[in-house]
């Protein structure tokens, strides 16, 4: 590309009027603004960003809550503290918990190990990674009744010791676990690579043992950039629906997520109570998205590098 | 024990603790996990809880816990074929449990274990329209007429969809003398009326009641009243044809969970409960007609009279009726994909 002169980067910017101060200053720092289209265009372009958001995003989880307390806020209260409400809710957080332990666990190994070390199948483990990203969740539900189920690959050795994996806590943790699987180890990885080896090799050039250089460098470096993966999968966990549905085998007050839950209630046309869950997961989906934006913000921080 | 103690209560309360004399070692807390089809929540909520007071009394220090599990009939066999560990099933067509029972799960005789082919209550396949019945819709040809929207579930997936194709093939073949290939005419024409199939009979229901769709839903007698009740009984009308199949949802015990987790006694007691007046009673109250005849005499008004036959008159059972129907390439992909 040739070299455009300065000056004529500067001339759309003289006909908006005389150059004040601060464009001055901007385009002695060789900045710009980087727009160049009129008020109204901007204008209207937000406008209808804004509207598409409101209608389609804002105004749905809004009716979410005018639904739920719409026969009064003690029918709300009721649907919450119905016992298979309770399981439900109490089950989903079980499962979060476990799947986003589990998902940390190995999102902080294989992410360490993908990006410090040099190993054959590397790149085997980073597509097996993003596995889970490309198959349905129904497909990946699937997958382990064909394992695990009665008809499955493992069922004789399952039924001999009387191990119960599909419609029972083991088969949706482990639906859960292999929707959420990327989340955790696709947030280290690439801040892991860019921050290298250097700090990890000095640790260890001054006598620090290979847990102390995890624990003490490794692990500080990447502490908000882990937080936020876990909020992410976090939030997945405890919203799948299609995976968790096809193992879960929809036994009332035993494994019905709040999810499932929601669904069953809708088709009952309980639909208050239905909205009245539904308003509680979107809480905590709200409460997730501050957090996040919180955590965004520190990330920033730390990284003007 | 009082000598006014009503008899059909002291045969009840024979029969279970004749049962679970069976089982000498009977623990103090029992859970059964019944599973079952999308309409029966309601019903079964009550009678859960009837059930558990009755064994209360009749065996003192027994709490029992009766879980549920509702779905689309067919799904819900495929589950517990997978491994869902139900001590009984209550599904929507014996075939579904005959699905289960070849895959060894129960004896393949299970539908003589109980009375009335082991359908301790029936129901029937009616119509609902919208109030005041606008189109004016009587009988089954009122179906085929132009212009008609049908809102049924499709057979392939949904047992309560195979009741419907089956009571409107049972009604165009008693009208033109059993001339099979008009009845396959007649079929076809009323899919040709449903442009839309749901997969299950809850989402067709959805799909009528609450996205407004259509001008007929195909439905279960008991499911077209529940959605009255929940939903306003100012917004639609229910028509009952002047024939319809007898459709009977049938019930077991599931083998080899209930030796495997010692809860025979109470799981055979559970079923035989539901034939007994109290049990009749419930499911009479949740719309699905009794077999009792003093209860169905109680509750005749509820029901509307009907003609109806059954699925072993006309086709020959229900094994038959889905190869020459339900499988693929049979009548009903013939009509459809034209």
């Amino acid at each position: 590309m040739s070299t455009i002169h300065p000056t004529a980067l500067v001339q759309p910017l003289a006909s908006d009027g005389p150059p004040t101060l601060a464009k001055q200053a901007r385009t002695q720092n060789g900045h710009r603004p980087a727009r160049t289209e009129p008020a109204a265009v901007r204008i209207a372009l937000t406008l209808i960003a804004l509207a598409f958001l409101g209608l389609f995003i804002g105004l749905p989880l809004l009716l979410v809550f005018v639904e739920a307390f719409k026969r009064g806020f003690a029918a709300y209260v009721a649907a919450l503290s119905d016992p298979d409400a309770l399981a439900a809710i109490r089950l989903t957080l079980l499962v979060a918990a476990i799947s986003v332990t589990a998902n940390v666990i190995f999102g902080l190994v294989a992410s360490w190990a993908i990006a410090k070390f040099e190993f054959a199948g590397k790149s085997l483990l980073i597509t097996l990674i993003d596995l889970p990203f490309s198959v349905s969740p129904v497909v990946a539900g699937l997958i382990y009744v064909l394992l695990f189920g009665s008809q499955g690959l493992l069922a004789a050795p399952l039924q001999a010791w009387d191990i119960k994996i599909i419609f029972a806590l083991p088969g949706i943790v482990l639906a859960t676990i292999f929707v959420t699987f990327p989340f955790v180890a696709r947030e280290l990885i690439p801040l892991m690579q860019d921050q290298g080896t250097a700090e990890e090799e000095a640790a260890i050039s001054l006598g620090a043992s290979g847990f102390s250089t995890f624990f003490r460098v490794t692990l500080p470096n990447v502490k908000w950039a882990l937080l936020y993966g876990v909020l992410l999968c976090n939030a997945r966990a405890m919203g799948e629906f299609g995976a968790v549905s096809v193992v879960s085998g929809h036994v009332r007050g035993l494994t019905n997520t709040m999810p499932l839950h929601i669904e069953i209630l809708y088709n009952e046309y309980q639909f208050g109570a239905s909205f009245a869950v539904a308003s509680l997961l979107a809480l905590l989906a709200l409460v997730t998205l501050i957090a996040k934006t919180i955590l965004e913000s520190r990330l920033a921080e730390e990284e003007p590098r | 024990m009082s000598a006014r103690f009503p008899f059909s209560r002291l045969a009840a309360a024979a029969t279970l603790s004749l049962s679970l004399a069976a089982a000498p070692a009977l623990a103090a807390e029992v859970t059964l996990l019944n599973v079952s089809y999308d309409p029966t929540r309601e019903f079964y909520g009550a009678f859960n809880k009837a059930f558990a007071a009755q064994l209360a009394k009749d065996a003192p220090g027994t709490t029992l816990t009766v879980r549920q599990s509702h779905g689309g009939s067919g799904k819900q066999a495929r589950s517990v074929i997978d491994g869902l560990e139900a001590d009984v099933v209550t599904l929507a067509l014996a075939y579904d449990i005959d699905a289960i029972a070849a895959r060894g799960l129960l004896a393949a005789d299970w539908q003589k274990r109980l009375p009335d082919n082991a359908a301790p209550y029936t129901s029937t396949i009616v119509f609902l329209v919208r109030k005041g019945n606008p189109k004016g819709i009587k009988d089954w040809n009122d179906l085929i007429k132009p212009g008609i929207k049908v809102v049924t579930p499709n057979p392939k997936t949904s047992g309560g969809a195979r009741w419907n194709y089956l009571a409107a093939w049972g009604y165009a073949l008693k009208h033109n003398g059993g001339d099979e290939a008009k009845a396959k005419a007649f079929v076809a024409a009323l899919f040709k009326n449903a442009p839309v199939l749901d997969t299950g009979a809850r989402g067709s229901t959805v799909t009528f009641v609450e996205r407004g769709i259509g001008d007929v839903l195909i439905a279960w007698e008991n499911e077209a009243y529940l959605s009255i009740n929940e939903l306003g009984p100012d917004k639609f009308d229910i028509i009952t044809p002047s024939l319809s199949i007898l459709a009977e949802p049938p019930v077991a015990v599931v083998d080899k969970v209930v030796d495997k987790r010692g809860t025979r006694a109470v799981a055979e007691a559970y079923l035989k409960y539901l034939y007994t007046p109290e049990g009749q009673e419930i499911a009479a109250k949740n719309y699905y007609r009794p077999r009792d005849p003093a209860i169905a005499a109680k509750y005749k008004d509820k029901f509307a009279p009907v003609e109806l036959f059954t699925i072993d008159q006309v086709f020959g059972g229900w094994t038959k009726a889905q190869k020459t129907h339900f499988s693929d390439g049979g009548v009903f992909d013939q009509i459809y994909s034209n």
